[in-house]
Parts: structure tokens; sequence; C-alpha cells
């Protein structure tokens, strides 16, 4: 991912905040990140706030990154399985690659991305860490 | 005569980071006595934040907890006002940014209060005085630290990282604890400080004790039990400013209480100082484990120094507010420990 200005991301807020996706008024279908059409057609949509649950699919560490990642590698990332239903990659927060297995349990956790160098602007989003209830 | 309150506590949370390291390891790795260190302070480990997590992160999942068992929209709230000493800027809002993640709109009054470590309770003072003036109906107050010390500094063994959050609101059918009172006693003490872009505070060691804390905490705590004629036995739960596990229980015994009091109110050993966590995570612990018609005293501590009072009584709503979200005893059994290593390349980053 090369990096982003903080105009764009500032505009991409309530899905990198917020987990703001979209659900279809026809046929309930939720997407993340939101669409404008949707598979059966229709294209009229709300605003649907996803709840921040779900279960690891797939994951792999990340051992060398781009540089604006470099200060948090190793670190994981990996596809969650929104309760809500879409799915989502995201970095795995708080853990190490080999206390992960498919198929844990993780929440979204607020965390902090990158901050540019020592003077840039710091950037947050959600991250994913593993449930209480899937440890050990 | 102090004035009687007509608002409370509708919504309460907290977070500690998932990591941990231990006294002791900090003792060896410094080459000090282990058990001595641990005698003077009275901490067994302190929470340490991932190199991801800072006062603004450790706000929003506090928050988040804290509008779950409030049960209102984000978009209720009308004022956030976040106290910390490690605001990740220097200048721009950590308060507006909880505000957007916590999707509050934008229709919210904000600042960021700083007071050392009372930081987080001047926010709930000014929070529980706008929603008291019916200027705002419900508001968000926190406190939330990523504090650390040098390495080798005393403050290495009790800074640590937490943060709790309060929502105040005024309908009574809302509401789990009524704030009754609050009074603060502020002197200009040099015990403790940081100047703009140092990385460590500074402090005068011996005397941040007694001429700074318990002169502090004693007095505000006794001029609120004048005020209001309450007698420090009159409560059921004591919470007061915990840089290490030794004061509170000095400063509790000096004002009569038993340790019986103390028994939700300190969190500190297992946490270490929080700075601006510090007083309202006990007082969260409180909140999580009171009894309807319960009476809270909450003294604060911050360098420079002062301390604020509040007196607070649970009431029968305060049984379903603890049955909705994650408790600061879920967080202390979800841990895991660094060693002093990983520990430093942890805290380096912070500031
Ligand atoms: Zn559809």
């Amino acid at each position: 991912m090369h990096r982003q200005s903080p105009i764009l991301r500032w505009r991409r807020y309530p899905e990198r905040y917020r987990l703001e996706g979209n659900k279809c008024l026809e046929c309930s279908q939720i997407y993340f990140p939101k669409k404008e059409l949707c598979e059966c057609g229709c294209k009229s949509f709300v605003n649907y706030k996803l709840k921040g649950e779900g279960k690891i699919l797939t994951f792999t560490e990340i051992k060398s990154s781009p540089e604006e990642f470099s200060e948090m590698t190793p670190y994981c990332v990996g596809i969650i399985e929104l309760e809500d239903g879409p799915k989502i990659t995201a970095q795995i927060a708080d853990a190490d690659v080999t206390c992960l297995k498919v198929g844990d349990k993780v929440e979204s956790t607020f965390r902090k991305f990158t901050a540019v160098g020592d003077s840039g602007v710091i950037h947050y989003g959600l991250k994913f860490k593993k449930a209480k209830s899937s440890i050990n | 005569m102090i004035k009687k309150l007509n608002i409370g506590i509708t919504g309460f949370g907290c977070y500690i980071p998932r990591f941990r390291i231990r006294t002791d390891d900090i003792a060896v790795a410094n080459n000090q006595n282990v058990e001595l260190i641990k005698g003077a302070l009275l901490i067994n480990e302190k929470t340490v934040p991932n190199k991801d997590e800072d006062a603004i992160t450790i706000s929003v999942e506090a928050s988040k907890t804290a509008l779950l068992r409030a049960g209102v929209s984000p978009k209720m709230l009308t004022a956030i006002y976040m106290g910390s000493e490690s605001h990740p800027y220097a200048v721009k809002s950590s308060s507006a940014i909880i505000g957007e993640v916590l999707g509050v709109g934008e229709n919210f009054m904000a600042a960021d209060t700083e007071f050392a470590c009372k930081a987080g309770t001047a926010a709930l003072q000014m929070i529980s005085g706008m929603v008291e003036g019916e200027l705002i109906n419900y508001g968000l107050a926190i406190g939330a630290d990523t504090s650390q010390g040098s390495p080798g500094d005393a403050l290495e063994y009790s800074a640590a990282a937490g943060g709790a959050a309060l929502i105040i609101g005024k309908n009574k059918s809302e509401i789990c604890a009524n704030i009754l009172y609050t009074l603060s006693r502020t002197s200009d003490t040099p015990d403790f400080w940081r100047r703009n872009k140092q990385q460590y505070p500074s402090h005068m060691g011996r005397f941040t004790g007694e001429e700074a804390y318990f002169k502090h905490v004693i007095s505000t705590t006794e001029a609120m039990l004048n005020e209001t004629g309450f007698k420090i036995l009159d409560f059921d739960h004591v919470v007061l400013h915990q840089p290490n596990g030794k004061f509170p229980l000095k400063a509790a015994k000096a004002l009569g209480a038993s340790r019986e009091q103390l028994k939700y109110g300190i969190v500190v050993h297992d946490i270490g100082n929080t700075y601006s966590g510090s007083s309202l995570l006990g007082l969260v612990n409180v909140l999580e484990n009171a009894q309807p018609g319960q009476k809270i005293l909450l003294t604060s501590y911050g360098s420079g120094s002062g301390s604020d009072c509040f007196i607070i009584e649970t009431t029968e709503n305060i049984l379903e507010k603890q049955k909705i979200g994650k408790r600061l005893i879920n967080y202390l059994s979800d841990k895991q420990y660094v060693n002093y290593n990983q520990y430093r390349q942890m805290v380096k980053m912070i500031h």
C-alpha cells in the first residue's frame, strides 16, 4: 500500500473508524466497503454499522512490510469473516503468529496504523484482536 | 455551603492493554533489589501499551463500553472532554478524534484537559457542571494515559497505560450513580513536571509524597467531609489516586478509612499507575462491583498540584449496567507477559 494523503484517508473515516458499510434495501445484503449496486440489481442502500465481531478465515505474518509499518513489523494480517457477513482483510493486533489459528474469534479494536515521521499526521483505524474466549 | 448536584453517571467503561511486565523483571534489568522495590511500591506488574496503542485508542475502547452501558446513541453526546498527560498530538484535539471514531457526529463541544494525573477527574467536573447547568443533556468525560518513566528511574516501575470513560446525564431513569458533590483544592507545588518536547518527566523524589500527594489528597477529602457533614466511615467505597500501592493505603489510613472500604477502589497492584486513568479506573471497578444505594468517595491527585473530590451514590440501575460490556476484571485476566527488552521496545515510541 502506498502512502495516502491525510485528506484521502479523512474521506474514508466512516469505514476506517466505525466499520460503516451499507445494506441493500431490497434483499438486505450487507456490503463492506459500501457498494452502489447490489448483486440483486437494486441501487437503494442504507448505511449499516457492522458489529466488529467475527472469525479468522486465514492469516499470515508479514515480516517485510512497507516502510510506514516498519515499527510494527513483524505483524499479522488476516481475512476476517464478520458475523454480519462481509469478509475483510485487516491487521491482527496483539498477536504472535504462533498463537493464532483459523477459526479464532476476533473483535475489532481501534489502533494506530502509522505516524508519518515525527511531524506528520497519525493515522488510526480498526484492527482485530483475539476475543478473550479464543485465548489459550 | 457546597451545592448538591442533580446529575449522575449513566455509563462507564475502562480499558487496559493486554501486555504486562512484572516488577521483578524491571528490577533485575536495573540491578535493583526485587523485594525492596515490591515492598516499597506494592506493585506486582503493570500494563504495557503495544506500539499501536496510545491515549486516544485507549479512550475509544473505554468509551465504547461506556456508551453500551449508557444505552444511548453516540449522537446524543454533546460534549467530550478527554484528560491526559500523553495526548498523542501537542496540537490537535484528542477529543475530536474520539468523537469521530464513536460516531458522535459534529454537534458536540470538545477540549482536551491536562493536569498531570487529575486531568480525567477535571474533565469529569467540567462535564458534570455542563449537565447540571443544562447546557448539555449527555457528556463524555475520559481520563487515559500511556505514561512512562526513564530506564532505571523509580517511575519505570509504576508508569503504565489505561483509561476510563464516564457518561454523565440527568435523566433519573438512566442514572446508575448520582454525583452528589464535587470540590477541589489546588496549589502551585513543584513536585513533578514534564517540559515541552521532553520524553520523560522530572520529579522531586520523596517530596512528591508528604508535601504533594498526601497534603492534597487528605486536605481535599477533609474539606469535602467538612462541607457535607459526612464521616469517612459513611462510605461503602473509597477511591484515591494510586501512583503506587502504598500511597493510597497510607492516605486512607490517615483519613480513618478501613481496608474494606478500599477493596474495589485500589486497582494499582496489577495495573500500575495509569495517571489520568488511575482514580477513574478505581471508580469504574467500584461501579462494576457495587450494590445499589452505596456511597463512594473519590479523590484524585494531579501533580503541580491539586485534588478533585467527588461523592457518588449508586442507584438501583447499577445492577443492570453491571451485566453489560467488558469489565475491568475481564481485561485483568486477558494478559500476556513481555520481557524487559520487549517492553523497552514497545514504549520507546511513546510521546
Ligand atoms: Zn440487493
